[in-house]
């Protein structure tokens, strides 16, 4: 176990979580983060068929990455996270019907989302394969995370429910509580994931620009 | 070897498009059945749902094979064209939409609830940002709605993909189409607090108000299309 997790590969994995996080450091995946974090459940499985997909085109990209031309690069890494996003698409319609019609369009963007081919270039080009797909792991759970946070405050403020359960109980609505429907509007959004930026870097000092 | 030469960036480009392409060709063959399968059960779990009739955890095609009895197909005129529920089922309401007002063929599901006949007319509209549709179930008075269903593609969750959502659907049980004069009339969808004309309505959603219209607008369209079936309920006209 010792060779599989090392030091350096702990910081591949762990370092996206906080320090390294592809939203709130790296700033990337922000279109798809405004997209669906209305609802908890369709951010829950984003983020998970982000990671499997991120994961294994890291992996593909990395075992292949000394045969690939250097000028259609990333053409050849859209090429193989189109293929992986398709694939994953088809399985979710034929096994996982309910959640792929939740997902629609989603799915389709998980292609639009800068985060894959930002690690594809950065990472998997110049790594193994087993760094490779730590990174990719990592990077997903970063990613989900912040998917997690946002929208269960947007769930949670803007239709008084999580998971589509009704947490905030109906004494709350009679004493004139309402849902804050601006919750659910993109804009929201963006100004959480700049208020958890905000906590984050008031947190880690050494991120903050001169 | 050199991996920068053109002829090397040529065949790796056509060596690889060419794999992916079979892989994706195979896993689309492969999985096809399955995936239109599901749509099939998808099909009859949005009919039975339109109904009341609670799918949880059951098997979609025993109750679909209970339930629904018959099918007809007509045309707007009223005219019957088919009986059976393989052919009403297979129509595709959308295609049928594209076509002139008298070629289309219309499909209604023939249901018995507790020995009462309930009919289930199909629907097919536009939301904001994609397409709705749903299922309408109407007594055998022809004119009361018993239960109705709705979905969508891409509306926004939250605000107009609450028509997917049971509190927006159970407003519709018991609502009118046809007014005194048995003339088809739909139902409006409306902010509560406003009043409509000479017609029913049921609460719009806040927030939701273009995937609001929509559905206002595709119950106009697509029950219009079957005003001779509704008005013959009561004309006495040819029962089935």
């Amino acid at each position: 176990m010792n060779k599989l997790i090392s030091d350096k590969t702990k910081q591949v994995l762990l370092g996206p979580l906080s320090k390294n996080n592809p939203i709130m450091v790296q700033v990337l995946g922000i279109c798809s983060a405004l997209a669906v974090t209305a609802k908890l459940e369709p951010a829950l499985v984003m983020g998970i068929s982000v990671t499997v997909i991120v994961a294994f085109s890291n992996v593909i990209i990395s075992l292949i990455r000394n045969t690939i031309p250097n000028r259609i690069r990333i053409i050849v890494q859209l090429v193989v996270v189109a293929a992986l996003v398709t694939i994953v698409s088809e399985i979710l319609k034929a096994f996982a019907y309910d959640v792929s019609v939740q997902l629609s369009v989603y799915v389709g963007l998980i292609i639009t989302n800068c985060i894959l081919m930002g690690r594809l270039e950065a990472f998997a080009m110049s790594n193994k394969p087993w760094e490779s797909f730590l990174d990719g792991l990592g990077n997903g759970f970063g990613y989900a995370l912040i998917l997690i946070i946002v929208s269960f405050f947007r769930e949670l403020l803007g239709s008084g429910t999580l998971l589509g359960y009704t947490i905030i109980p109906s004494s709350f609505y009679e004493s004139g509580y309402m849902n804050n429907g601006l919750m659910l509007m993109p804009p929201m959004a963006l100004i959480l994931v700049a208020c958890i930026i905000w906590i984050h870097r008031a947190k880690n000092k050494e991120l903050q620009e001169k | 070897m050199d991996t920068n030469s053109n002829g090397y960036t040529l065949i790796y480009a056509t060596v690889m498009v060419v794999i992916v392409a079979l892989m994706l060709a195979f896993v689309s063959g492969a999985l096809k059945d399955k995936q239109n399968a599901n749509v099939e059960i998808d099909k009859k779990k949005q009919i039975l749902t339109s109904l009341r009739i609670d799918t949880k955890g059951k098997n979609i095609e025993q109750l679909y094979e209970k339930y629904i009895v018959n099918g007809l197909v007509i045309n707007t005129k009223g005219e019957i064209l088919a009986k059976s529920k393989e052919e009403a089922f297979k129509i595709d309401i959308s295609k049928e939409l594209s076509k002139n007002m008298e070629a289309r063929r219309l499909p209604i599901f023939v249901a018995q609830i507790d020995g009462k006949t309930k009919y289930v007319l199909s629907l097919r509209g536009t939301g904001l940002w994609g397409p709705i549709w749903g299922y309408v179930s109407l007594n055998d008075d022809r004119n009361t709605i018993y239960g109705a269903y709705f979905s969508h593609a891409s509306e926004t969750p939250g605000l107009g993909a609450n028509i997917a959502d049971p509190p927006f659907q159970k407003q519709f049980e018991g609502k009118h189409i046809l007014n005194d004069r048995n003339e088809f009339v739909s139902l409006a969808v409306m902010k509560s607090g406003k009043k409509a004309e000479g017609k029913e309505q049921v609460d719009a959603i806040s927030g939701g108000t273009i995937t609001s219209k929509g559905v206002e607008a595709m119950l106009q369209n697509c029950l219009g299309q079957y005003e001779k079936f509704l008005q013959q309920s009561i004309t006495g006209g040819n029962k089935e």
